[in-house]
């Protein structure tokens, strides 16, 4: 997953990124490992400007399923942070740029959940149900979205 | 290309907050 160019640039235009070995960095690890509660590798964590986790990917992921999963905690961090229009916009990159990602039925949710936030317009939730109903069918975000219609 | 990790976690956490950017922690056992 680390030597996809797409993930490099997505790193090195996102992130100040950091590395913690089990077994050459161990007291950094036993330090930082217990303060995220890192029990397993790999586990990458996206942190805001405080150092607060915002995002979590355990475990190997093909390139795709790791950039769309690296896409998703950002797009996180803007929602967590009330960035409802930047949330949305880097939510729906997702669909667009990774659609058969596992990322994308959650990044659909949480786009129209961003949209509604914004709004404040039931008509954004409606419309992602309704999207759901087109793709993703089987995912657990669309039994989430299916509350909308 | 490859990603230049740092491993000065204390100092990456601090230039962070100073430059308002996001930190990617990557705990890893792969061979560096």
């Amino acid at each position: 997953m680390w030597p996809d160019d797409r993930v490099v640039r997505f790193v090195s235009e996102n992130f100040v990124p950091a590395r913690v070995h089990v077994k050459d960095d161990a007291k950094e690890f036993q330090r930082y490992g217990t303060r995220y509660n890192a029990q397993w590798t790999p586990t990458i964590l996206e942190l805001d400007s405080d150092g607060v986790e915002r995002h979590r990917i355990e475990g190997f992921l093909p390139a795709d399923d790791f950039l769309a999963q690296l896409m998703l905690g950002r797009a996180h961090m803007a929602f967590k942070e009330g960035q409802w229009a930047e949330a949305e916009k880097r939510f729906r990159e997702i669909g667009e740029k990774l659609p058969n990602s596992d990322a994308a039925p959650e990044a659909l949710y949480w786009a129209g959940v961003a949209r509604y936030k914004a709004s404040g317009d039931g008509a954004a939730l409606k419309e992602t149900a309704r999207a759901f109903t087109r793709q993703f069918q089987d995912s657990t975000w669309a039994k989430k979205a299916s509350i909308w219609k | 290309m490859k990603i230049d990790f740092r491993h000065d976690v204390d100092q990456v956490l601090k230039d962070a907050k100073t430059q308002k950017k996001s930190v990617l922690l990557d705990f890893s056992a792969a061979p560096m």
